[in-house]
């Protein structure tokens, strides 16, 4: 800190703090925005008149007798069955974190203990398979599903969530295992255990860090897909996604439409609570990959 | 590690991959050379007191048989990677001859479907991955002279558009630029143009999705700038000081050329990213202005009657253009690998 290198002049100071305020407000408002809004009617959200309607409620004071109203909410949750997305989604994330973490670690231990050319190259496979757009994937896999009766379930959305998700579990929890001595297993197999038992009493213990930053972003994945949810799962089976953009094909009457923005702060909520506790395993993971080079 | 042990310990995740995402571009390249099979039609004749006329009618039964015993439909070879919807080639060659301009073929291709969600792909992936490298770069260094104690804040809110669920974050910006909304009135006022729609003209739809990308984006791009901002040596930065650099220099010669491997790595993920841009254009509702080639699948299997062929074809040239994105890269590791094992 007492750097000559690292000490700034005041006018810089004033300019870069000034150009990150900006920054800050361009990222937060949005959120804080819709935040305040979705506790209001769409007359206030959406005000013809003044937008400054929308931070006092004048419609919703009119038309409800109180500055706030969670009608967009009771709408969202009761009315349209909300809920039952917002439980299709736990299942959903849960099972695919769950299943792509056990698979991603033992192939990403192989592939950081394995010396030989084709893990190597298993790796740059994972890395074009992580290129591929979802929905190119997608319409590979209506056809077949349709013809043997997997479309619709939450079992096929989950399976295909593991597949999608592998090449950069992989790439993770690969980039992990590198960090962990070799000596810390190949000791204990020296010991007399088998690979495998070296993993299971060794390597398991000491693998929880990378373990939950990576689960962290298979989450993220599982929770912010569109297309493969979409296009794979039945109206009953639907998660919270594509049932907000189903919102809004429907539901464009007066009023309806705050059911959607309602909908869409529910579904912010968790990710908040996500970086409130893991903020930074989060970052440390978005590194992780990038700082070795 | 022995190959048989190797082999257990990657077996369920190369399985899943080899099932879920390399046997369905198989199944996307058969898809892509057939077609729905077409109506059986049968000749049936009238007969009157007057004569009998012919008539030709669908026959429904036999059509829906056909088309549930061969679910796939009839081979197409490469017709439907040519036809008017995908390269169009003689829509092309047609607009090549006729036109003496290049901005006349530019118009006449931008009326081809595949071309024009071709071309809105390709614009996002190279406008939105610069801007955000500078961006990111930008933020990066200001949050770097900050005080410690808001540095955990910035990157607390900072992380809060890279995480939001893509859809969602469209959603969001997508009701504040509406005419009633905060932005769009606010702007409205501003131009004092009481019509002005961010969403009417293809123009200002395009500079719309283009600020939802970086607004996602540059996120990333900060975090990792600024992870690699505290690694910079502080012996270099000095010495260089002591030569007599400017600030500007320090930052040209010493900061910048550090962060190289870092920059390639953040253009790498971004051009992969933006290259399937898609949740957007359906939260900004633009497909009538802009459509992405993950749109332009989207769209054919959402339809009435699901384009298999169709979207199948499109998933294929995208394929392709993932393909010609990640060959220098490849090419790369591929050098760098061999380098290291001499």
């Amino acid at each position: 800190m007492s750097s000559v290198a690292k000490r700034r002049s005041t006018p810089l100071i004033v300019l870069s703090s000034a150009f990150v305020a900006a920054w800050l407000i361009v990222a937060a408002f949005p959120f804080l925005w819709t935040l305040w809004g979705s506790f209001k009617v769409q007359g206030d959200f959406f005000s013809r008149a003044d937008w400054m309607n929308a931070l006092w409620g004048t419609r919703t004071v009119i038309e409800t007798g109180s500055a706030f109203t969670g009608n967009g909410y009771y709408g969202a949750f009761v009315e349209e069955g909300f809920w039952r997305a917002a439980l299709n989604t736990l299942v959903v994330v849960v099972f695919t974190v769950i299943v792509s973490l056990t698979f991603g670690t033992l192939g990403g231990y192989a592939l950081a203990r394995s010396g030989y050319r084709y893990a190597f190259w298993l790796l740059m496979l994972a890395l074009v398979f992580r290129a591929m757009p979802h929905i190119t994937l997608v319409s590979g896999y209506l056809l077949p599903f349709f013809e043997w009766n997997l479309w619709g379930h939450k079992t096929t959305a989950i399976i295909v969530l593991v597949a999608i998700n592998q090449p950069f579990t992989l790439w993770m929890l690969h980039s992990f295992f590198l960090n962990i001595p070799k000596d810390l297993d190949e000791s204990a197999m020296v010991d007399g255990c088998t690979r495998f038992q070296a993993f299971r009493h060794v390597i398991i213990p000491v693998m929880w860090p990378g373990v939950v930053t990576t689960g962290l972003f298979s989450f993220l994945l599982a929770y912010n897909d569109f297309a493969v949810t979409a296009m794979l799962l039945s109206q009953e089976n639907q998660t919270m996604v594509p049932q907000i953009a189903g919102f809004l094909g429907s539901t464009f009457e007066e009023g309806n439409v705050m059911f959607a923005v309602a909908a869409v702060v529910s579904a912010t909520a968790p990710l908040l609570l996500l970086i409130i506790f893991f903020q930074r395993q989060i970052v440390s993971g978005l590194t992780a990959g990038a700082v070795k080079g | 590690m022995p190959h048989r042990t190797f082999l257990w310990f990657i077996l369920p995740s190369l399985l899943a991959m080899i099932l879920f995402i390399a046997l369905p571009i198989g199944s996307v390249l058969v898809q892509s050379m057939h077609v729905e099979h077409e109506q059986v039609l049968i000749e049936t004749e009238t007969c009157g007191p007057f004569g009998c006329t012919p008539s030709v009618s669908v026959d429904q039964n036999a059509t829906r048989a056909l088309r549930e015993a061969q679910p796939l439909g009839r081979f197409n070879g490469l017709r439907t990677y040519t036809d008017r919807n995908h390269l169009a080639t003689a829509e092309v060659a047609q607009a090549w001859s006729e036109t003496d301009s290049l901005t006349g073929f530019a118009g006449r291709l931008m009326n081809l479907p595949f071309y024009k969600a071709l071309a809105f792909t390709l614009a996002y992936t190279f406008v939105v991955t610069p801007l955000v490298i500078v961006l990111g770069m930008a933020i990066a260094l200001g949050v770097n002279g900050l005080p410690q104690l808001m540095k955990g804040t910035t990157i607390f809110v900072s992380l809060l558009p890279m995480i939001v669920t893509p859809l969602v974050g469209s959603l969001i910006l997508f009701w504040m630029i509406d005419a009633d909304g905060v932005i769009g009135a606010t702007l409205q006022r501003l131009t004092g143009d009481p019509n002005l729609s961010l969403k009417a003209s293809p123009v200002l739809t395009w500079i719309t999705l283009f600020v939802y990308g970086i607004w996602h984006s540059a996120p990333f791009a900060f975090i990792v700038f600024y992870a690699g901002l505290q690694t910079v040596p502080a012996e270099t930065l000095e010495a260089a000081q002591i030569d007599g650099a400017s600030r500007w220099q320090r930052l040209r010669y010493v900061v910048i050329p550090h962060m190289a491997p870092l920059v390639v790595f953040v253009v790498l993920i971004q051009l992969m990213d933006n290259f399937r841009v898609f949740e957007p254009i359906v939260g900004f509702s633009a497909a009538a202005n802009a459509t992405s080639l993950s749109y332009f699948i989207y769209s054919d299997l959402r339809g009435d009657v699901a384009q298999f062929g169709s979207a199948a074809a499109t998933s294929m040239l995208t394929i392709l253009g993932v393909a010609i994105l990640l060959t220098p890269v490849l090419i790369r590791t591929w050098r760098d690998f061999n380098r290291k094992r001499v």
